[in-house]
């Protein structure tokens, strides 16, 4: 660029001026970096390792190609961003080489055409996004952005560090001007890279290590309470992936705006959850680092600075971490938080009950074991007692597909169809207990295991060669979590069976339903386990018109059940429940009267949703099993 | 045997200067004991100053008044060891308590200091030549046990509301014998301090013509808007159920049942109630009971005028549609 | 200060209850037992106690249904020991012989206060509580709702009354207490605990074997109530119930 000042006969002094300011802010830079990994190794072990070709697969994904962030139009702003910084950074990294030892036998980078070409184009793509941001943040202000001074000053730096770049090359080489603008590029990148670490833009070099590191395992597999001991209160009992977690947000909101509970109105945020993680290890780091525990007082974590509120809101729906762009992971750091809270009782009464009840009859609603398959009575079709005699499928039934009025009338249908198509099913009447799924959720680890065994006991007596249950929930801890425990079975979820047993014509649809109807994808079927497909062909094979709702498949919204919200009272602050907002969108449709579900507890959820938001008459909440006897023939299967 | 051997006699409770409502319940059905064993009723009456209200007790033969200030506030000893020195002089047959706070310590101490066989929470009383058959109720009302006393004296508990009050009552004064106390009162192991008033300020259920009683099927604090803006148009107060307190959505003040309030009002709406035996046990003597429940065997039926089988989130909004509509066309 | 609580084992209500063939007591082929609710109060209240002001808490138990269960989650709660007593069949376990073995157990044993529930569920001859104190000859008020020492050999309880009513007693010690409700709800003690406790602490066994067992009353028969009368059933669409409703109020004149 100014080979006068830079070339073989260069003067001593801006060599020496750069060799400080490069000294004074690497030694920044590696002062705060070597302090932030010390942060982190304040947390325990955690293993992350192995599977080098799938992390390197979602750095290119989810870092170089922006998988995630491309979901919202703005990600190809940030992009663009991320492009022209990699770009320039590449450039840079030579320029400032030269820069310190003029000697190398390398011209400066923008002296090659096709680099000065390149940082040209990625200059003024750069601008124009940082154009974008800005009007984005400052004019457009979406309610969810938070402002910070911190996105003020980075947007004002690159638009100045391409402005200055861009200067440089396009006035004359010898003006003063060019010579100002490039070391004021020069500079405001050296100023970058000391300021980085100490900003929210701290992302820039934590996010590649979060996702390269993220859990490679199912998404339905919570890590158990080992080792670690159960919950986490402060920075030392968290793992340090799970530290490293506040280090990679970009505070870009994207988990809050997809977050049921925190649109709803409750205290729950998942970007301040972890936000909140930071906070505490900044405060608490240099007394833990320190080692001596009288020496300086900070808040514990869990009730000084995230309440307990904030952590019983959560449903686990996964839709936060199904949208982090930087794979963070806040449901497993919520239920981390929640062991502590129940291992110190701090449970709210609802949930209390609900826990003992689980512990003494295996279900949340306090009645005895005997009555689990009362829905059976009275039955058209008799079910086989599977410890007495072999099936093909075990149903696993699940506490609300059988203890729950509205769902249990669908827990029938399910039962007609099966016999109607000749599957050779079985139950485990009162030997089934809940699967334990959402306990583990709350924090209830060793309820969890105590539900598990015993359900694993009594797997173990059976003769059978699949699970079939009627619960998602069930079906993602049996699938993900029951292994584990050593219960290593195929699981199918009843819209997986109906869809073979369709396919096969072993059911018959007499009566196409013509009408529009719209799915809602549960949690623990979709986002957790990628089921999308089976319970939409089961509708189309009915003959049913299936219409979208807006936010569907990945993005479904959460109904609020999840994840043991279902026993608990209501989070305070609470505006529109998850399930109303639901009900609203899908009675929006057009021509949409039904809404078809696809998981027991929904079916209570959202039939109460719909009395509470005036929908009655509007909008019907059917069971998939209730449409497919509809449309199989209601009488043909009774006598069956 | 003597005359005294078969009487029957009747603790009197009473606090804050007025007897007890249940204690007429005992003495009606004391009232007829008596006659069947062919003795006297006798009500026994500790404190002190409460002389005149021995005028209530008519339904008595005699009133047996001990009066000493170690038994103006009630503590189980004092008054224990009262009972115990009289029985031991002249020991009756029955001894009836009301199966309440007092009664339920007073009892189980006697029962084996005096070494007599006790029935509590008794439903029923009854005398079949010279045995006293007495029903007990247990298992929060699922079980009835019917249990046989030989000829020997013996103590029973009563449920309150168990019989009607109306043949305890009469209004000429009765014989009144007062006594000092027959054994010394000084140096007890329990000391009265003071009675506790609950927090002032509140509505009084008891004196609310109307009460709207909610349950645990309320749900949430929230919902109870509802239950107010209900109890607003039918002219009433909300009360609750023990679960419901226990929540603290509502001060105790609110609370219907045995441990609560005894309330009589002229329309008792239940909603979510189940009907536990300790709340029907404070609000059976309403007038007139309606009660939503979604559960068909919720015991509340059983002691409700009308009753629907239904989600009461369902039933409120209607009614209130209702209530204010005709509101609307009365204004 | 040395604090006995006595645990009870009632019917659970959940299940069904059946009558043995005898008709005069429950078959307890179909029972299943759970821990009285007042005495997890009473449990509670020593275990505040405990907290607050220091205590040494010694649970107690007789040896039927899952006591093992509720004498592990005591200790997981917080309890010093545990005791089962043995030696003495379930059948025909009067609430007088439980108190009389309560009353051998507790022989030798240091305790200034004795907290157990005011009430069981299945109480006939007497509540445990009063019949202990009886036996024991001690101080004893029953229906409380807290309890708070007043110096190292007195404590302040509060007793209940309807109506939100309560009274404050002075008890001095050594004393029995009939608890109704602790101050605050009984506390949740996580799975793992209970399974913890199970692995390292253990229930000693203390035999009763030698007490004498009084009869208690004869039992003629158990009966299950037959349904009281029933309420009218209204049925419609909540509109039509509503308006039901109404005339009812209106012909009964609470609504004018």
């Amino acid at each position: 660029m100014n080979p006068g000042l830079f070339g073989q006969d260069a003067a001593l002094p801006a060599v020496v001026v750069l060799w400080v300011v490069f000294l004074a802010a690497a030694g920044l830079f590696t002062v705060r970096a070597r302090y932030l990994v010390r942060l982190l190794r304040l947390g325990g072990s955690e293993h992350r390792r192995g599977d080098l070709g799938r992390r390197l697969a979602l750095v290119v994904t989810e870092v170089l190609g922006h998988r995630r962030l491309l979901r919202e139009p703005f990600g190809l702003a940030h992009l663009a961003i991320f492009w022209g910084f990699v770009v320039y950074a590449s450039a840079f990294g030579f320029t400032l080489l030269k820069g310190l030892v003029p000697s190398l036998p390398y011209p400066m980078p923008e002296e090659i055409a096709p680099v000065a070409l390149a940082l040209d184009v990625f200059g003024v793509v750069v601008l124009a996004a940082v154009v974008v941001a800005a009007v984005r943040r400052y004019v457009l202000r979406p309610s969810r952005l938070k402002q910070s001074r911190d996105a003020g000053i980075i947007l004002t730096i690159i638009g100045s560090l391409m402005v200055t770049s861009l200067a440089s090359r396009a006035a004359d080489p010898a003006s003063a001007l060019a010579l100002a603008m490039w070391w004021g590029h020069v500079l405001l990148v050296l100023a970058f890279l000391a300021y980085l670490p100490y900003s929210k833009h701290l992302h820039l070099l934590a996010a590649p290590f979060s996702v390269f590191l993220t859990d490679l395992g199912p998404r339905g597999r919570l890590r158990p309470a080992g080792a670690l001991g159960d919950g986490a209160l402060n920075a030392r009992e968290f793992t340090w992936r799970e530290l490293l977690n506040p280090f990679a947000c970009a505070e870009c909101g994207r988990c809050d705006r997809v977050c049921p509970s925190h649109l709803s109105g409750t205290a729950l945020s998942p970007q301040k959850i972890v936000h909140h993680l930071k906070e505490h290890l900044l405060e608490a780091g240099p007394i833990l680092l320190r080692g001596i525990p009288q020496d300086g007082h900070h808040r514990d974590l869990v009730g000084g600075i995230v309440s307990p509120d904030e952590l019983w809101a959560c449903t686990t729906c996964y839709a936060c971490m199904d949208r982090c762009p930087v794979m963070n992971e806040h449901i497993p750091l919520i239920v981390r938080m929640r062991r502590h809270l129940v291992a110190h009782g701090d449970v709210d009464p609802r949930l209390q009950d609900a826990l003992t009840a689980l512990s003494r009859y295996g279900n949340a609603f306090g009645q005895s074991p005997k009555m689990r398959a009362h829905w059976t009575q009275g039955l058209e079709v008799r079910v086989k007692d599977i410890r007495r005699e072999p099936a093909e499928y075990l149903w696993f039934v699940g506490d609300y597909a059988s203890y729950d009025p509205a769902a249990r009338e669908a827990t029938r249908a399910v039962a007609r169809l099966m016999h109607r198509a000749g599957v050779d099913f079985g139950i485990l009447y009162d030997a089934e207990v809940n699967s334990g799924n959402d306990v583990r959720r709350v924090g209830e680890e060793g309820l969890f295991e105590s539900l598990a065994e015993k359900n694993l006991a009594a797997l173990a007596r059976c003769r059978f060669e699949a699970i079939v249950t009627t619960d998602p929930h069930s079906y993602n801890t049996l699938t993900h979590e029951y292994p584990d425990l050593g219960g290593r079975w195929p699981v199918l979820h009843y819209t997986e069976l109906f869809e073979r047993l369709l396919q096969g014509e072993r059911l018959r649809p007499v009566h196409p339903l013509g009408r529009r109807v719209t799915y809602h994808d549960p949690c623990y079927l979709g986002r957790y386990n990628g089921i999308y497909e089976p319970p939409r062909r089961v509708l189309s094979a009915l003959g049913t018109h299936l219409v979208e709702m807006p936010r569907t498949r990945a993005n479904s919204y959460c109904c609020g059940a999840g994840g043991g919200r279902v026993w608990m009272t209501e989070p305070p602050g609470l505006r529109e429940r998850p399930a109303e907002s639901r009900v609203r969108e899908a009675a929006a449709l057009d021509g949409v009267g039904t809404l078809v579900v696809a998981c027991p507890k929904e079916l209570a959820m959202f039939r109460d949703a719909v009395k509470t938001a005036g929908l009655e008459g509007r909008l019907a909440v059917r069971d998939l099993a209730e449409l497919v006897e509809e449309a199989v023939g209601l009488e043909v299967s009774r006598v069956a | 045997m003597n005359q005294s051997g078969r009487d029957v006699w009747v603790y009197v409770e009473h606090l804050r200067g007025a007897v007890a409502e249940h204690t007429y319940e005992l003495l009606g059905k004391g009232r007829e004991l008596a006659g069947a064993l062919g003795g006297r009723l006798v009500a026994i009456f500790l404190g002190e100053g409460v002389h005149p209200l021995t005028d209530t007790l008519g339904a008595a033969d005699s009133v047996l008044c001990v009066e000493d200030a170690a038994l103006a506030g009630f503590t189980p000893q004092a008054h224990a060891s009262v009972l115990r020195s009289l029985a031991e002089q002249q020991p009756p047959r029955l001894l009836l308590f009301g199966a309440t706070s007092m009664g339920m310590d007073l009892a189980s101490l006697l029962s084996t200091t005096l070494r007599m066989p006790l029935v509590v929470n008794c439903r029923d009383i009854c005398v079949e030549d010279h045995r006293i058959i007495a029903t007990n109720q247990m298992c929060g009302g699922k079980l009835l046990c019917q249990a046989e006393i030989a000829d020997a004296p013996a103590i029973f508990t009563v449920l309150p509301g168990a019989f009607p009050a109306a043949q305890g009552k009469s209004d000429h004064p009765p014989a009144v014998q007062r006594i000092a106390t027959p054994v010394p009162l000084e140096g007890l192991r329990t000391r009265f301090v003071r009675l506790l008033e609950p927090a002032a300020g509140d509505v009084d259920i008891t004196k609310a013509p109307v009460l709207v009683a909610v349950g645990r099927g309320i749900q949430r604090q929230d919902n109870l808007a509802l239950a107010e803006e209900l109890a607003g148009l039918l002219g009433g107060a909300v009360c609750a159920s023990r679960p419901v307190i226990d929540q603290g959505w509502l001060p105790v003040t609110r609370q219907v049942g045995k441990s609560g309030m005894i309330v009589k009002p002229r329309f008792y709406l239940a909603l979510g109630i189940s009907g536990a035996s300790e709340h029907i046990e404070g609000m059976k003597g309403s007038e007139l009971v309606v009660a939503i429940n979604s559960d068909p065997k919720a015991p509340i039926f059983e002691v409700a005028d009308y009753g629907v089988v239904a989600d009461m989130f369902d039933i409120i909004p209607a009614l209130l549609g209702v209530l204010r509509a005709r509101k609307g066309l009365a204004a | 200060m040395n604090i006995a609580v006595l645990l009870n084992m009632v019917p659970d209500l959940v299940e069904d209850l059946e009558l043995d063939a005898s008709g005069t007591a429950l078959d307890a082929q179909w029972m299943r037992y759970v821990l009285s609710e007042s005495d997890e109060h009473a449990l509670e209240q020593a275990l505040l106690l405990k907290d607050r002001h220091g205590a040494r808490v010694t649970v107690l138990a007789l040896d039927y249904g899952d006591v093992d269960e509720a004498l592990y989650s005591s200790l997981a709660k917080g309890a010093d020991e545990a005791v089962r007593l043995v030696g003495i069949p379930r059948e025909g376990l009067t609430k007088r012989a439980i108190a009389v073995a309560f009353r051998e157990a507790l022989r030798g044993m240091p305790a200034d206060l004795i907290l157990t529930g005011v009430f069981a569920i299945d109480d006939l001859d007497g509540h445990v509580a009063g019949l202990l104190a009886g036996l024991l000859d001690l101080p004893f008020v029953g229906v409380t709702r807290s309890v708070e020492p007043v110096c190292d050999d007195r404590v302040v309880v509060q007793k209940e009354y309807p109506g939100g009513l309560a009274a404050e007693i002075e008890v001095d010690l050594p004393a029995v207490i009939g608890v109704l409700s602790a101050p605050q709800p009984p506390r949740y003690v996580p799975v793992a605990r209970i399974r913890e406790t199970r692995r390292t602490r253990a229930v000693t066994a203390h035999d009763v074997s030698s007490i004498e067992i009084p009869p208690g009353p004869a039992i003629l028969r158990l009966l299950k109530p037959e349904p009281a009368k029933r309420a009218e059933m209204l049925a419609g669409s909540p509109e039509d119930i509503a308006r039901q409703m109404v005339a009812i109020l209106q012909e009964r004149g609470v609504l004018r």
